[in-house]
């Protein structure tokens, strides 16, 4: 199984006719993704390395039947690229773009309140299903199949997850990034719970940072899940910025320990509080998911 | 991003906030006329972006022009220390004159994102003056909360249960509405992340004013607002800190000894940790970016080794989409390029290529110190600083 992404996921790109666009559609499509479509408005019926361009997202929908899109619109206009494809009824939303601002998230959030799309990012790495297709900026190579989930906030220390877990021999069933902006689409719940229902993933790594209380929100949800005994996987965790300086962005916009909230040492009490297997060091996500895997 | 305190207030006036009337100089001659101006007595306020001023001595009363112009020359070019600004404290360089106003109650109002909700949250105190940090440890109960949506604005009703809230009755609570509703809409057209207004002051009379004003925005919104991204004071912020943004670099200044350089945030923060993890301190927090180019590279460590602290660095790339080979000569060609790096440095690169990536390092003419995975980077580095590891 795995989540969201899989061989058959038919892929759009918009922003493709943009360097980065072009260079990502062209490395999922490397990795074995299909992808079918690109959007530029403007620029219909070009091409770009034989993936066909069209002006709309329901243009390209109708053409191809694609079913998920991944988004490299620059922040002044992501947020409508967002809502373009939600109206299109895209199933599956991956928004890659930095630097969008809130008001316009907030926009968004509403605007997708009746829609059945999925957003994933902004801000992110994207969505992967080792050996099947990927959806998003992250090294497809390093990722190997096997059973345990990932989800994150940040990408390279996703990458650095997914690198020690193959090292320790545990392939992955799939990687979401989740992104590092304050409002985004999926959070850590939606995640888990389609990890929780996956019969392929048998562990997960969650790593969270300061800002905001999306992981312990996350971590109440896995002990309430674990009690009703719908989960019993084990979940191993990391918070990273417990040095970081209140009041600081680090880097993510979400980054920010504010008003004494949103700091590392609190989370992680929580998580293990809920019964994560929390990790001081980031260097010991793929031993310990190793070990709690048995 | 930041703004002072006169420039929150001018937006805050634009959009119909009453404030006490007052004038900005960085000339203490100034000073006695602008008293006059309003009657002869008046307040001076230090411009700094940190928070803490009146406590730190940088507010004060004048009861005549003459004090005014004494007490502007006092302030003005002392470095104003408060819990927000580190020891060192922060230069003053402007001061605010406002005229002196009859003060009957001090209460708290401001305005910022409740992530959790998506929405906006208006919270509000009796308690004045003090930080609303403070407030809701000791007296949660005290606090008056009210979201609106982002869209539809702030609700006429909305706005009355929090004068409820705050006890405010008659034409007192009518003009609080009205502010609290400016104040809303200012937050929402210029893309704020907070509006403070600390005290919200209700006069002998029972007029509702701002006595003070503060305003974050959302830096990734600025791009629509060119007349607010000009407000920025680089006087404000760290030079290396304003040097790193000029290269487009995530880079924030910190207490410690062991510089640092990471692609990516999470791992930028990540490698932070597990350096104070092994005994270290952090000199800084840096992003070079996804893809660690060698322009990026060479600008990040001549930003590191300038910072006299440093006594030790640590770079810590993952290479993912750019090949660690690819990484590695960068990094190597970058100490090349600026020639008499004396410091110990330590590197951590992993992913694809590695093998090549670590073969580059130890084929060049400087002795980097290779690490292998992230817990033995922070060990050797930790150790190269001269730490307790």
């Amino acid at each position: 199984m795995s989540i969201w992404v899989s061989n058959e996921t038919r892929l759009l790109v918009q922003g493709i006719t943009g360097t980065e666009g072009r260079f990502h559609a062209l490395g999922c499509r490397d990795y074995g993704t299909e992808v079918v479509a690109g959007v530029t408005p403007g620029k219909g019926g070009q091409d770009v390395e034989g993936i066909p361009v069209f002006d709309s997202v329901s243009e390209a929908r109708t053409e191809t039947g694609c079913n998920a899109t991944m988004i490299f619109v620059p922040p002044p206009f992501a947020a409508d690229a967002v809502m373009e494809a939600a109206d299109a009824g895209i199933e599956l939303i991956v928004c890659i773009t930095e630097g969008i601002p809130v008001n316009d998230m907030l926009k968004v959030r509403a605007f997708m309140d009746d829609s059945d799309s999925r957003l994933v990012g902004p801000n992110c790495p994207g969505v992967i299903t080792p050996g099947q297709a990927k959806i998003g900026i992250m090294p497809g190579h390093i990722h190997t199949p096997g059973n345990v989930g990932v989800v994150s906030r940040s990408g390279t220390l996703t990458y650095e997850a997914v690198w020690q877990l193959s090292n320790v021999g545990l392939g992955q069933s799939s990687c979401v990034g989740i992104g590092g902006d304050p409002i985004n689409g999926t959070n850590f719940i939606d995640v888990l719970s389609a990890f929780a229902a996956d019969d392929e993933t048998d562990g997960v790594v969650m790593i969270g940072e300061i800002g905001g209380t999306a992981e312990e929100e996350a971590a109440a949800w896995i002990q309430a899940e674990r009690d009703a005994g719908r989960f019993d996987k084990p979940v191993v965790g990391f918070v990273a910025g417990r040095t970081a300086p209140p009041g600081r962005r680090m880097g993510h916009a979400g980054a920010i320990v504010a008003g004494g909230k949103g700091g590392a040492e609190d989370k992680m009490r929580t998580m293990r509080e809920c019964g994560l297997h929390v990790v001081e060091s980031p260097g010991e996500m793929g031993a310990t998911m190793a070990k709690a895997l048995g | 991003m930041k703004i002072h305190e006169y420039q929150a207030k001018e937006i805050l006036r634009s959009h119909g906030v009453p404030t006490p009337r007052g004038r900005v100089t960085s000339d203490v001659a100034d000073v006695p006329e602008i008293c006059r101006e309003f009657g002869g007595r008046c307040v001076v306020k230090a411009q700094i972006h940190a928070g803490g001023r009146g406590k730190g001595g940088g507010v004060k009363l004048a009861n005549s022009p003459e004090e005014a112009g004494r007490l502007a020359g006092e302030i003005l070019g002392m470095q104003l220390v408060t819990h927000q600004t580190g020891p060192g404290g922060q230069e003053v360089r402007t001061v605010l004159i406002e005229e002196a106003v009859d003060i009957d109650r001090e209460l708290y109002l401001a305005i910022t994102l409740d992530r959790a909700a998506r929405k906006p949250m208006i919270m509000a105190s009796l308690q004045g003056g003090m930080d609303i940090e403070e407030v809701a440890e000791k007296d949660p109960d005290a606090i008056v909360r009210q979201h609106f949506d982002p869209h539809l604005g702030l609700l006429p009703f909305q706005a009355r249960s929090i004068t409820d809230g705050l006890r405010l009755e008659g034409t007192t609570a009518r003009q609080a509405q009205k502010l609290i509703s400016h104040l809303a809409k200012a937050y929402m057209a210029t893309d704020a992340s907070l509006a403070e207004i600390n005290p919200l002051l209700i006069t002998g009379d029972g007029d509702v004013i701002a006595l003070d004003a503060k305003m974050n925005f959302d830096d990734n919104a600025m791009f629509r607002h060119r007349d607010i991204a000009d407000m920025r004071d680089l006087h404000e912020e760290n030079p290396l800190e304003v040097r790193a943004s000029e290269y487009h670099l995530n880079y924030i200044k910190l207490d410690g000894n062991i510089a640092c350089m990471v692609n990516g945030a999470g791992l930028a923060m990540g490698t932070m940790d597990i350096i104070k993890l092994y005994g270290g301190e952090p000199a800084n927090f840096l992003d070079v970016g996804g893809s660690a180019s060698q322009e990026a590279v060479k600008n990040a460590f001549q930003i590191l080794v300038d910072d006299p602290a440093v006594e030790a660095v640590l770079i810590n790339i993952f290479g993912g989409i750019a090949r660690t080979d690819r990484i590695a000569r960068g990094v190597v060609g970058a100490i090349q390029e600026l020639g008499d790096v004396t410091l110990p440095v330590v590197v951590r690169l992993e992913g694809t290529n590695v093998e090549q990536g670590r073969q580059i390092l130890a084929d060049a003419d400087f002795d980097f110190i290779v690490a292998t995975d992230m817990d033995d980077a922070a060990k050797k580095v930790v150790a190269a600083a001269g730490g307790d590891s």
